[in-house]
């Protein structure tokens, strides 16, 4: 790996921001976060899988991967960062490096000549080049390939210096912001500015949930100058430096920015979350005091509360009504990060109980809001095996589990009813209308009577007596009473 | 004769190939008791991964070696050795398929040495069936590593020798990476009507084929077992699908003396009456009334279905075994293959493909000929989603992936009934698009008012 790669990874791993880094000591620190890999039971993505993730959702550009098939052929196209506009993000561009591309060092030729097909093409704002493992090895320099074309081309090319293999996919997002600050954020001017501008860092707008939020913001008058990267616009991103305020979504993935522009740029960043109804209105709330604070008029304050306390009013009427499916039931949340403590004290409003919340990916700080919430912190679990998860779940020992796609199918074989709230749903979960929707796709999961049809025991499994009988409604009736 | 033409391009753009060991893995899923392993980045692992669960529905076992860069500098024996064994400690699986990446083969890595020294040095490892294949990633698609792993399997599980000919009623069926679950199903339902034993190898039928375990299953549940595929030597005959099973039929031969034909395809009238009369050769039987009343059903299908086909243009892109059945498919019911795409050029048969051109490329170049050609039916895999949406194309998704429709594993394109499925469902298709006919239609009529237009105008990629 190149020195300046290595150097990079050191800095990353070295973010004070990071409130989990910031407990370690000064050699633990060193280490870096990346637990080391277990080969044979290792799961998650690279690292250029976590820079793709947070670069993809910037619509306009050319992403264009270096490496062999695999690292593009196999992903592209799979998640749902929704965009409002330009559809060139959507296209898979790889320069596919054949036998002779790597036996004959011809690496970085072929990655020029693809930068320069996509560019006649597309005529995209920028291309961003992603390296690959492949050609870490064999020493191709995107760097200078990139530097080359942007000077050859006329259009900026940002090398995304993230091979898989330097370490995990929470890495890569973190490299991917390097990238960002290195090449992007500051190499251009807006068009005009306000006093409430503000960016919103770590937000892709998977199934088109920044859309569910901007409107909140528009309403106050504050303007989303930028989103990193959830539907944004090479541009945006590019003038990003310029906004007032910079609320930071996804608390690991993008630390690095927010800091990085407070000390570049006298940005102040907060962390916050659109998910659960407290969040969303504690997110508006900070964003507001912020903005005032640099100059922003103060009645922003009031007409703040105001919307707050007419949204929150509106969207705990809506979900009233799905109280009678829900109160009582027991979810199983099993996902990482900010979203286990702002989705459970919105379950738990409900009435709905947490049987067990999944603190994998969590902060210090993520785990003592659950423990105030919950009142305890005997429901906190770190990862279950899957075969743990199975039994839990055939034992009926919840009615639902909350997860990602990975868990999915153990859910589903314990013929339990399950909710995507990772990246690969459909439905969009954010702000007050998020959490509606969130509720209302839970009621519709546990009322759905297929889980007592599947749940019927087979002809063969039935005792002889209640199959022998004459009765056809038999076997029936003994489903209904298990159920 | 089709004329082969090897795009230019440095930049592929939409793939429409996905990677070799993605196509190893998903033969060594065929296996009972199986977990694949990658040997690569992690990365290589977790984006096979989240492809092939997209495709099948199935939570599927697939694990890595987990190369990070200090075991790329320094070699990966000491990662492949701790794989192995912590799949075994973890998982207790019967059989594991290795499946090695661009990574460690760029590296040159000799894993064929390291893996003989650890099973050498872990007794532990005994009862454990371990294959490997060399599949990079930089070399062909689905295709040839799926290919490449069944001649592993073959290579190390096979017993030797042992052809007892005509005694023996055991037919072994080699099923090319394209055939579904219900494909399979429905292979092995023709052979036993021959009163014959199949032997499926890789047998997916078994595994991915979604069913509800009354166990958590960290393997695969169902699929070839180690001692049957030890003695596919026995068998009578060998039936292999697609020219890419050419490679392991012909190691099973080279290996067991056990006869093989090939079919290209098992899509199609001709296709279904060769396979019929080879069992019937086999069995020394004749057909029996159910694939008689099978085979007419065709015959009307194909009566009902030609209007829907003929004159019809159609452009296709998919691995290359899976494009000639599917151009010879269209081509006999009536429609013209405008334009071709394979995502390998490797296969013989591309050239015997019913249009004037194949091009070995991409989605785009696909998306591309489709416009420019006047397409009226896209036909290939998930991917091609976006050049469908963008030409106003109706989509008929084949091969893989498929992961925005479900069941596409219980789609049956095989044989008289597969066939007849299959013209139902483009009549379907081309049913859906018809429209009532205004004077608009009818615009033309006088010559030299117009140019005289196709009906369906293409429309421009946007």
């Amino acid at each position: 790996m190149s020195r300046s790669l290595q150097a990079k990874i050191a800095d990353v791993f070295n973010e004070p921001g990071c409130d989990k880094n910031a407990a370690k000591g000064e050699k633990e620190r060193k280490k870096g976060c990346s637990k080391p890999l277990t080969p044979g039971a290792a799961a998650g993505g690279c690292a250029f899988d976590g820079a793709k993730i947070a670069l993809q959702p910037i619509t306009d550009v050319v992403h264009l991967v270096h490496g062999p098939l695999a690292c593009e052929g196999n992903g592209w196209d799979n998640r749902h960062a929704a965009s409002s506009g330009p559809m060139v993000y959507r296209t898979g561009f790889t320069t596919d490096l054949a036998e002779m591309d790597i036996i004959m060092g011809s690496g970085e030729k072929r990655l020029y000549r693809a930068i320069r097909e996509a560019v006649a093409r597309h005529d995209p704002p920028a291309v961003f080049v992603y390296a690959t493992c492949v050609p870490a090895l064999i020493g191709d320099d995107i760097e200078a390939v990139c530097r080359h074309a942007s000077e050859k081309l006329g259009v900026p090319c940002i090398p995304v210096n993230a091979p898989g293999f330097v370490g995990s996919k929470n890495l890569g997002n973190k490299l991917a912001g390097e990238a960002l600050l290195d090449h992007v954020i500051g190499t251009m001017e807006p068009e005009f500015t306000t006093p409430t501008d503000i960016n919103i860092l770590g937000e892709y707008n998977l199934s088109g949930e920044l859309w569910q939020v901007r409107p909140l913001f528009e309403r106050l008058g504050i303007r989303l100058h930028a989103c990193v990267t959830g539907d944004a616009r090479y541009r945006e991103v590019a003038s990003a430096h310029r906004a007032r305020v910079n609320m930071m979504v996804c608390s690991t993935a993008l630390i690095n920015i927010a800091r990085k522009m407070e000390e570049r740029y006298g940005i102040p960043y907060f962390e916050g979350s659109f998910y659960g109804i407290e969040d969303t209105s504690t997110a508006l709330r900070t964003t507001a005091a912020l903005l005032v604070r640099r100059g922003a008029p103060a009645e922003l304050i009031d007409r703040t509360e105001a919307l707050i306390g007419a949204e929150e009013a509106r969207a705990w009427a809506r979900i009233a009504p799905y109280r009678r499916s829900l109160e009582g039931k027991r979810v199983l949340l099993y996902t990482g990060g900010v979203k286990s403590w702002s989705i459970v004290s919105a379950l738990m409003e409900i009435g709905m109980e947490i049987v067990s919340t999944s603190t994998r990916k969590s902060t210090r700080e993520d785990k003592e809001r659950i423990k105030e919430i919950m009142k305890t912190d005997a429901h906190m679990v770190d990862s279950i095996p899957p075969r743990e998860m199975y039994a839990k779940l055939r034992n009926g020992e919840a009615d639902i589990m909350l997860s990602g796609g990975r868990t999915q199918f153990t859910a589903l074989k314990a013929k339990t009813p399950w909710l995507d709230i990772n990246q690969e749903r459909h439905v969009a979960y954010a702000g007050y209308d998020g959490m509606v929707n969130l509720v209302a796709e839970l009621a519709r999961a546990l009322d759905n009577p297929v889980w007592r049809e599947v749940r019927r025991p087979a002809p063969w499994d039935v005792p002889a007596s209640a199959a022998g009988g004459s009765s056809l409604a038999a076997p029936v009736a003994a489903a209904a009473a298990r159920a | 004769m089709a004329e082969i033409v090897h795009g230019r391009k440095a930049c592929a753009t939409n793939p429409l190939k996905s990677s070799a060991p993605l196509g190893a893995a998903l033969a060594y899923l065929g296996m009972e008791g199986s977990v694949p392993l990658l040997h690569g980045s992690q990365g290589c692992t977790s984006f096979a991964l989240t492809l092939a669960v997209r495709h099948f529905k199935e939570a599927i076992p697939l694990q890595t070696t987990a190369m990070d860069e200090v075991a790329t500098i320094l070699g990966g024996a000491g990662n492949l050795e701790e794989a192995i064994l912590n799949l075994h400690k973890r998982m207790k699986p019967r059989f594991i398929g290795i499946a090695s990446t661009a990574l460690v083969e760029t590296r040159g890595e000799d894993y064929v040495g390291e893996l003989g020294t650890i099973l050498r040095k872990n007794a532990s490892l005994r009862g454990t069936s371990i294959v490997y294949a060399s599949t990079p990633d930089y070399a062909g698609a689905l295709e040839d590593g799926w290919s490449r792993a069944v001649a592993a399997i073959i290579d190390a599980l096979v017993e030797p020798g042992g052809a007892i000919g005509p005694l023996s009623r055991q037919v072994n069926i080699l099923p090319g990476v394209h055939q579904t679950t219900a494909d399979i199903e429905e292979i092995v339902a023709i052979v036993e009507a021959f009163g014959l034993s199949p032997m499926v190898l890789p047998d997916i039928s078994g595994s991915l084929d979604g069913t509800v375990p009354s166990q958590y299953q960290p393997t695969t549940w169902g699929g070839a077992r180690p001692e049957q595929v030890a003695r596919m030597g026995q068998a009578l005959h060998t039936i292999a699908i697609g020219e890419h099973m050419r490679h392991p039929a012909g190691r099973l031969r080279e290996r067991t003396g056990v006869p093989v034909t090939l079919f290209p395809t098992l899509l199609g009238l001709e296709a279904g009456d060769r396979l019929v009369s080879l069992l019937m050769e086999l069995s020394g039987r004749t057909a029996p009334a159910r694939l008689r009343r099978q085979r007419s059903q065709l015959e009307d299908a194909m009566l009902d279905g030609h209007f829907f086909f003929g004159g019809r243009r159609v452009a296709i892109g998919s691995d290359p075994d899976l494009l000639y059945g599917l151009a010879a498919f269209f081509h006999v019911m009536g429609a013209e293959v405008v334009a071709a795409v394979a995502s390998t050029g490797n296969s013989a048969l591309l050239e015997r493909i019913p249009t004037q051109r194949v091009v070995i490329g991409d989605l785009q170049d696909l998306e591309d000929a489709a416009a420019a050609a006047g397409a009226e039916l896209l036909v290939t895999n998930s991917h091609g989603r976006q050049a469908a949406e963008r030409l106003h194309l109706p989509h008929l998704r084949v091969g893989f992936p498929i992961f925005d429709r479900i069941g596409s594993t219980h789609r049956c394109t095989a044989g008289y009934r597969g066939t007849r499925d299959l013209i139902f469902e483009v009549a379907n298709i081309a049913q859906a698009g018809l429209h009532a006919h205004g004077p608009g239609d009818f615009a033309d009529v006088l010559p030299g008012e117009k140019e005289a237009s196709h009906a369906c105008a293409p429309v421009a990629a946007g």
